[in-house]
């Protein structure tokens, strides 16, 4: 069982694996920011759908014994949340982005405050499908080892962006996300599609939720969430509103924060910190490398130049 | 009388948001009244409170310049804390590297600076980003924070270790006469005079310059701004450089008044709560005050909170989450209230 | 009687020369004995913070005690300004800032301010040249349960691979990993640990990929310090691996691969330092202790323990208790090869130089260096 599958080969398959354990949440989060920001708005309160979420399906597994029905509660909180920024944000003068923080912020107290009772008991957990039957090597079956949530998220992901080039509503979230003016034209409820694309990109965001906390790490304490939340909105940026490379970009920031624990676990141990750092550098350059001033991104909603 | 929709719009707004909040406590089984009146005792019930709240307010005023100097000119920036952390990180150099040798005086001075030109180089760079390459700044900036914390937590650990600090990292010490001490015979530093001094100086810089009109042509209509010559880029890039000087401040406030040495913990939170205070002065440098002291008071009245009523801590966290959400919604009520006699010409 | 032999016994360097400044207090005789405790993190965080709150809730059943508490206090102002609240609005008279990072300078800085009020800081080291002498600390040595961990861990692994998943490299986080290590190596000198800074206390995604990296590289026992080991022993029982508890009990969470943990029970030093106040006794300023004391303890042995292992844990475990039990004695070499303790030297668990270690013994595969 040892020797084997040491070294670089090890580092490899468990960065792999940790891509697919770590960057789930980001997928589901990013594919709900994506929804919500193809409509025109930029929703920066998911870290508190994901925190609200995680908590939420944490508690109702625990009370109900059902690990599913803690997803679903995990999304109808996020859909909560949704709900409040998009009413918000219809008024006038609203600013979405202070909006979401807010919500956040809000979200996230709220998930600590009712949390309380539920940190200590055990809750069902998310069942997983062994897909690495194939292989003798344990490391390979445990990288293997998925969960159905990521299942639906790949599954998610190109459906979305089949949704958004042909179906009628894709089209109606697409215009209202490229010109107001355009969708008052079509006779479009521009607050109504907002609100729509909102509510499910908040779903979306607390099922992201439920899988930390029952899954993985799967558990439910308050330093859960290390600002997944908030980095899957800069996830979208970097994936250019495009589900499809949500999903790639969500599996690279998984298998990037998957890099530091696994090197240190094959004895390269220096500088762990920066490690850390890198997906957000990662981000912060792909950023600069993709934008110019002159071009607008391809694939950003009209709304966002301003 | 539309004079007082600035005052009134919030005041009713804050009401609000403590019935909200009251139904909440009651909600978790406990009574609201004695709850705020816990919060009124932590905050404000007595000088030992004051002291409290003026200790948590001054960082507050000096990371909410960081978002609200940033928004004048149109641009929603959310660094403050990487700004307090490289402000932080530059004034512990500076403290370090010349404990002894200058004045106390120079020292302090000089980690200002310092302070002030790193915080404001760091969050300058999100604004050129964001007008020479249309990086968007709020993501931009959300990872210059995670960027600089992990540069501050490697150097504490790593190189800046100081051997001696055995159970919490941390560098040496700058020196216990390269620190900032209380006011008086308060326990409230003189950070304070620093938060309050960079209000009103920026305040004036924003409503009774030049350059702050050119800012508010920019936030209002940058073509508008472009054909009337306005250097755009310059003074985008300058009002960020100002939000990030004052945030870096508050982060040499942390070293300096507080911890006298750099760790980990020089990350004290500001950064994000700057952000709310900013918005609810709705950018304006002079109503930073008021809504600083508002927060920071509510801030230091969780541990009563916490003490007296078993309440966990992050209620306030709620009633901040409340508070925030309930004023952003009274945006939407300028220029319709009964106050503004003539709906419809405003905005 | 046997309690105050006790403190007394395991006071060590210091002690003598401090007088604390509450035996004037006469006053406080008819009233309760005011504490006031405050954690970093949740007061039921599933390690560090709820061993002490559980310490506190059971100082805090005695009849004659006002105990106050707060949570999830940070290492900055914020502690300056609860103790501050804590001595003026509750009136507390002893203080028990449970957090490494609130020592200095944070309580020494409230504490020149406040002189009539105690202030007991947990894993601080008190210095009398340096430190105010209404300021304390207490701590146990908990790197001796983890010592006996290490034995049955030692016993359990067939891969010869241990992993240790801590926060930070700081003294007693490296103690414990050099304990765990060699408590195994005295089983087989193969044995090598395995170390992973997550870099912070409490990172849950961190510290359960961090888990299953170390299983993907064969590590076949798991144990951890960081502030709620939960994520960690939940992960090793998901995969099938051994694992070491820390902090509290935590057997309920891996019933197939748990094999022991460690244990605080601060419970016994709070009521101590409690009926101390009461009589108005003077106060130590050093409090140490172990197994033999009752400061820590181990958690049940789980299933998965062979019956040798437990004879060779209970074996040191008597030592422990006699003291007899020495595990720094030299010949100690780093993991670099430096020799740390010369041949012939010995480093008994009350040697305060044990809590300024910096290094990280043979067998340790990791560095102290960020």
């Amino acid at each position: 069982m040892s020797g084997e599958h040491a070294g670089l080969l090890g580092v490899l398959i468990a960065v792999l694996g940790g891509a697919i354990r770590v960057g789930t949440p980001f997928l589901f989060v990013s594919l709900g920011e994506c929804l919500t920001e193809k409509s025109g708005r930029i929703n920066l309160g998911l870290e508190g759908n994901l925190v609200m979420g995680a908590m939420s399906g944490y508690a109702i597994s625990y009370l109900s014994g059902s690990a599913w029905l803690g997803v679903l509660a995990a999304g109808l909180a996020g859909a909560l949340l949704g709900a409040l920024h998009a009413l918000l944000c219809q008024q006038r003068n609203v600013n979405d982005i202070a909006v979401g923080i807010a919500l956040m912020l809000f979200g996230t107290g709220l998930a600590f405050f009712l949390g309380k009772a539920f940190i200590q008991p055990t809750a069902p957990r998310l069942p997983a499908i062994a897909l690495g039957g194939w292989s003798g090597s344990p490391v390979v079956r445990a990288a293997l080892e998925i969960n159905v949530l990521f299942v639906i998220g790949a599954l998610l992901a190109p459906a979305m962006g089949w949704f958004f080039r042909n179906a009628r509503w894709g089209l109606m979230v697409r215009t209202v996300g490229e010109s107001t003016d355009a969708a008052l034209a079509m006779g479009l409820d521009v607050n109504r599609v907002r609100f729509f694309s909102t509510v499910a990109g908040g779903f979306l965001a607390g099922v992201g939720g439920s899988f930390l906390s029952l899954y993985y790490p799967g558990s439910w304490n308050e330093g859960l969430s290390s600002g997944q939340g908030l980095m899957a909105v800069a996830l979208v940026i970097f994936a250019r509103w495009n589900p499809v490379s949500c999903f790639y970009a969500s599996l690279l920031f998984g298998g990037a924060a998957a890099l530091g624990p696994a090197l240190q676990s094959v004895g390269i141990t220096w500088g762990y910190y920066l490690f850390n750092a890198a997906p957000y550098v990662l981000t912060l350059l792909i950023m600069i490398a993709t934008s110019s001033s002159r071009r607008t991104l391809t694939g950003m909603p009209g709304a966002f130049t301003r | 009388m539309r004079l007082l929709e600035p005052l009134l719009i919030p005041l009713a707004a804050l009401v609000v948001s403590l019935l909200l909040f009251g139904v909440f406590v009651a909600l978790a089984g406990h009574n609201p009244l004695q709850v705020y009146h816990s919060i009124y005792r932590g905050a404000f019930g007595s000088w030992f409170s004051w002291q409290n709240t003026l200790v948590r307010a001054s960082p507050l005023m000096l990371t909410a310049m960081c978002t609200a100097l940033p928004a004048r000119v149109g641009l929603i920036v959310i660094g403050g804390e990487g700004a307090v952390v490289v402000g932080a990180l530059a004034a512990a150099l500076v403290g370090i590297g010349l404990n002894g040798v200058f004045a106390p005086v120079a020292v302090i001075g000089l980690m200002l600076l310092a302070a002030m030109a790193c915080g404001g180089l760091w969050v300058a760079a999100v604004g050129a980003l964001r007008h020479y390459r249309g990086v968007n700044e709020t993501i931009s900036s959300l990872l210059f924070n995670y960027i600089a914390i992990a540069i501050l937590n490697f150097l504490v650990i790593g190189p800046l270790r100081d051997p001696a600090s055995l159970n919490k990292p941390a560098s040496v010490p700058i020196g216990s006469d390269n620190m900032i001490g209380n006011i008086a015979e308060s326990s409230v530093h003189w950070g304070l005079a620093y938060g309050l001094l960079a209000c009103l100086t920026l305040w004036l810089v924003v409503r009774r310059s030049t350059m702050g009109f050119a800012m508010d042509v920019i936030g209002g209509n940058p073509r508008a701004a472009y054909l009337a010559g306005l250097p755009v880029g310059r003074l985008v890039i300058l009002a960020c450089l100002l939000g990030g000087a004052a945030a870096g401040v508050a982060g040499m406030l942390e070293v300096a008044a507080v911890h006298g040495r750099l760790s980990s913990s020089v990350n004290a939170g500001y950064g994000y709560a700057g952000i709310l205070v900013a918005f609810l002065a709705r950018h304006n440098p002079l109503a930073i005050i008021p809504v600083a002291l508002l927060l920071g008071g509510i801030r230091a009245s969780g541990g009563l909170l916490q003490r007296s009523h078993d309440l966990p801590d992050a209620t306030v966290l709620v009633l901040q989450g409340i508070i925030f959400l309930v004023i952003l919604a009274s945006e939407s009520l300028y220029g319709r209230t009964p106050l503004s006699q003539r709906p419809g010409v405003t905005r | 009687m046997k309690r105050r032999s006790l403190l007394k016994g395991i006071v060590a360097a210091g002690a003598a020369s401090a007088v604390a400044g509450l035996g004037s207090r006469a006053a406080w005789a008819q009233s309760k004995v005011r504490m006031g405790f405050i954690y970093v993190g949740p007061r039921d965080d599933y390690g560090y913070n709820q061993s002490h709150f559980e310490g506190k809730s059971a100082v805090a059943r005695l009849d004659w005690v006002k105990a106050v508490d707060e949570e999830n206090v940070p290492e900055t102002i914020e502690v300056v300004k609860t103790m501050e609240s804590m001595i003026n609005l509750d009136g507390a008279q002893v203080l028990f800032p449970t957090s490494f990072g609130y020592f200095d300078p944070h309580i020494l800085k409230v504490a020149r301010k406040y002189p009539e009020v105690k202030f007991l800081h947990c894993g601080g080291l008190w210095d009398a040249s340096k430190h105010p002498r209404n300021v304390g600390s207490y701590f146990g040595y908990i790197d001796e349960p983890v010592y006996l961990a290490g034995i049955v861990a030692g016993h359990a692994s067939k891969t010869g691979k241990l992993g240790y998943i801590a926060a930070i490299p700081i003294p007693q986080v490296l103690r414990n990993i050099n304990s765990f290590t060699l408590g195994a190596r005295s089983v087989n000198p193969q044995i090598t640990t395995q170390v992973v800074f997550t870099g912070g206390w409490s990172n849950p995604v961190k510290e359960a990929e961090s888990a299953n990296s170390m299983v993907d590289q064969g590590i076949d026992v798991l144990t951890c310090h960081v502030d709620s080991p939960k994520v960690v022993v939940e992960t090793a029982e998901k995969r099938g691996v051994y694992c070491c508890g820390y902090h509290t009990d935590q057997s309920a969470l891996a019933p197939r691969g748990f094999l022991t943990g460690s244990e605080w029970n601060w419970a016994k030093v709070y009521i101590d330092y409690a009926e101390l106040i009461r009589a108005n006794a003077e106060i130590p300023n050093l409090v140490r202790g172990g197994l033999r004391e009752g400061i820590v303890k181990s958690s049940g042995y789980g299933p998965a323990v062979s019956a040798a292992a437990k004879q060779a844990a209970d074996a040191v475990r008597q030592k422990f208790m006699d003291g007899s039990m020495v595990v720094y004695k030299g010949p100690i070499k780093d993991n670099t090869g430096k020799l740390v303790i010369a041949e012939g030297v010995e480093h008994g668990q009350t040697d305060i130089t044990l809590e300024s270690m910096d290094w990280l013994v043979e067998g340790v595969i990791g560095t102290t260096k960020g």
